[in-house]
């Protein structure tokens, strides 16, 4: 899932998705905003629903938005019912909760320290170089996306209807899963989805997806866990 | 200290302004002084609903812009004089509020008074957001179904990232509020459980207000619904949940349903 942002030209990184590979589009806005706005809008004049519901990647090299005008940047193509699931080309390490995650920013030395205070409430991994395990206290709401490609992801509350979580290695939800939870993209066909109450609207790992309509009825509500046996994804119950 | 306290809630018409205007006056009555300012600048309600409508002469962006002081803009309550309402502009956008100047208000605003009450905008937006921005605490009002409840998760997510508060890593204090509740509806389960709103968005719950002619009634003369209707169902339901803002560890009463019910919700209550 990582993207090299080469200068001027969308970087499209690949997505394995049940055997079949899709695209993250990569947006790069240039300046000035609204010239670039009245482009998108005249291209989905012609192709309306193009982005609906395709995984989105804001490369903001070229146009550096602060991150001050990016929430409002967002919900102007929010209402253009383009969703944008990370960002990259940013300076800053992490956007904070309400924005998705920044993402393609250098992994090796050259990484400015990580920044103390400001991050606190960030669900972003910091700059450790190992996988690790991120633990999130609070519950996932609708809109937030916990995007963590280099590890576990492990929530203590619920994961709300409209949410999304994106794991390298396995989830554990402790709460109740009603969003997507979407496990082992890091190559890790040996990941799990394991939580306490399962409602949820989609699962995946390393590429097998189920949806809310391919799950067994039976399942709804339960504590169960998913992993892949067979190439197939398997939940079953805990208990 | 003063208290800055924004009432959201994502979705539109669920009953923002009426709790604002109710819970401002519940509290005034309590002997608090309280500031209700209106942050939905192009489609401002407050004013109407608190029946100050024809006595705005500044508003909010006046004094943003310099071109008002903030006392010329404050217009006291006709029946209680610790109650204040901060109009919004009909006139101008919301890009007319700037991040500084909502800044200066507040911090003005903080000199005088113990409540300062903000009525978002409906959205999660830059009304919304500079509405919660300097928030102490949130009333986050919903109704039980399902879109409603929603958006309301998705508003918990930004006052826990985009506020003042959140970005300094402090805890933001957090209130349900369930408005527009029908009892006989709820028997007939076209409406979300109690039980399950307050388990989807697990924030302390502040109230339950019924749905109401006397709301309606209220807002039509001018008055909220706390002074116009005291003791009516929604009256009592805010007035509770104003003495709750205030700390008291009151049970929540669910809108029609018998007693043995109400200690089993506030065991409820989230942490
Ligand atoms: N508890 C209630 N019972 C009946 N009507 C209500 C109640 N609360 C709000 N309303 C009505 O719903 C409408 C929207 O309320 P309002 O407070 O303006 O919502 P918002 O500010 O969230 O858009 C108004 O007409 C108001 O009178
Ligand atoms: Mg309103």
């Amino acid at each position: 899932m990582s993207a090299s942002p080469k200068p001027d030209q969308p970087s499209r990184p690949m997505l394995r998705f049940r055997g079949r590979s899709f695209l993250a589009l990569a947006l790069a806005p240039a300046q000035p905003l609204e010239a670039w706005l009245a482009d998108l809008d005249a291209w989905l004049e012609r192709s309306p629903g193009f982005f609906t519901g395709r995984p989105v990647i804001l490369d903001l090299s070229a146009a550096k938005i602060p991150v001050a005008d990016l929430g409002s940047f967002i919900a102007d193509l929010a209402g253009r019912s383009i969703r944008i699931m990370a960002v990259e080309g940013i300076e800053e390490g992490s956007l904070g909760l309400g924005l998705p995650p920044a993402i393609g920013r250098g992994r090796d030395a050259t990484l400015p320290e990580a920044k103390p205070a400001a991050d606190e409430g960030s669900k972003q991994p910091k700059s450790a170089p190992e996988p690790v395990s991120l633990i999130i206290d609070e519950p996932v709401r609708s809109g937030q996306t916990v995007f963590h490609p280099r590890g576990d992801v492990i929530v203590m509350g619920s994961v709300s209807s409209g949410s999304e979580i994106v794991a390298g290695g396995s989830i554990h939800v402790y709460g109740a899963l009603r969003g997507r939870a979407i496990a082992g993209v890091a190559n890790q066909p040996g990941a799990r989805i394991i939580c306490r109450k399962f409602e949820a609207e989609l699962l995946a790992i390393d590429g097998l997806y189920k949806a809310a309509d391919d799950m067994d009825p039976a399942l709804h509500g339960r504590a169960v866990s998913a992993r892949i046996v067979d190439d197939a994804l398997v939940v079953s119950a805990l208990d | 200290m003063a208290k800055v306290l924004v009432v959201t809630s994502g979705k539109g018409g669920v009953g923002k302004t009426t709790s604002t205007a109710a819970l401002g006056a519940a509290l005034a009555q309590m002997g608090q002084n309280v500031a209700v300012v209106d942050f939905d600048v192009g489609l401002r309600n407050l004013d109407l609903v608190m029946g100050a409508e024809r006595r705005v002469v500044y508003d909010v962006v006046n004094v943003i812009q310099g071109e008002a002081k903030l006392a010329q803009a404050l217009i006291r309550d006709k029946r209680l004089d610790n109650l204040a309402l901060l109009p919004a502009s009909q006139t101008r956008d919301k890009d007319a509020l700037t991040e500084d100047g909502v800044a200066r208000v507040i911090d003005e605003l903080r000199q005088k008074f113990d409540w300062i009450i903000c009525d978002s905008p409906a959205g999660i937006e830059r009304g919304a957001t500079l509405a919660m921005r300097h928030a102490d605490v949130a009333v986050v009002v919903t109704n039980p179904e399902v879109s409603s409840v929603r958006d309301s998760d998705r508003i918990i997510g930004l006052l826990d990232s985009k506020t003042l508060r959140a970005e300094r890593g402090e805890r933001m204090e957090k209130h349900l509020l369930i408005t527009r509740y029908d009892r006989i509806r709820a028997e007939r389960g076209d409406m979300l459980k109690t039980d399950d709103v307050l388990e989807i968005l697990s924030i302390p719950l502040l109230g339950i207000v019924p749905e109401s002619q006397d709301v309606l009634r209220a807002s039509n003369i001018g008055q909220p619904v706390t002074v116009s209707g005291p003791d009516s169902p929604a009256g009592r339901a805010y007035a509770e949940a104003a003495r709750r803002l205030k700390g008291e560890a009151l049970p929540v009463s669910v809108p029609g349903e018998r007693a043995g019910f109400f200690g089993k919700l506030f065991g409820r209550r989230a942490a």
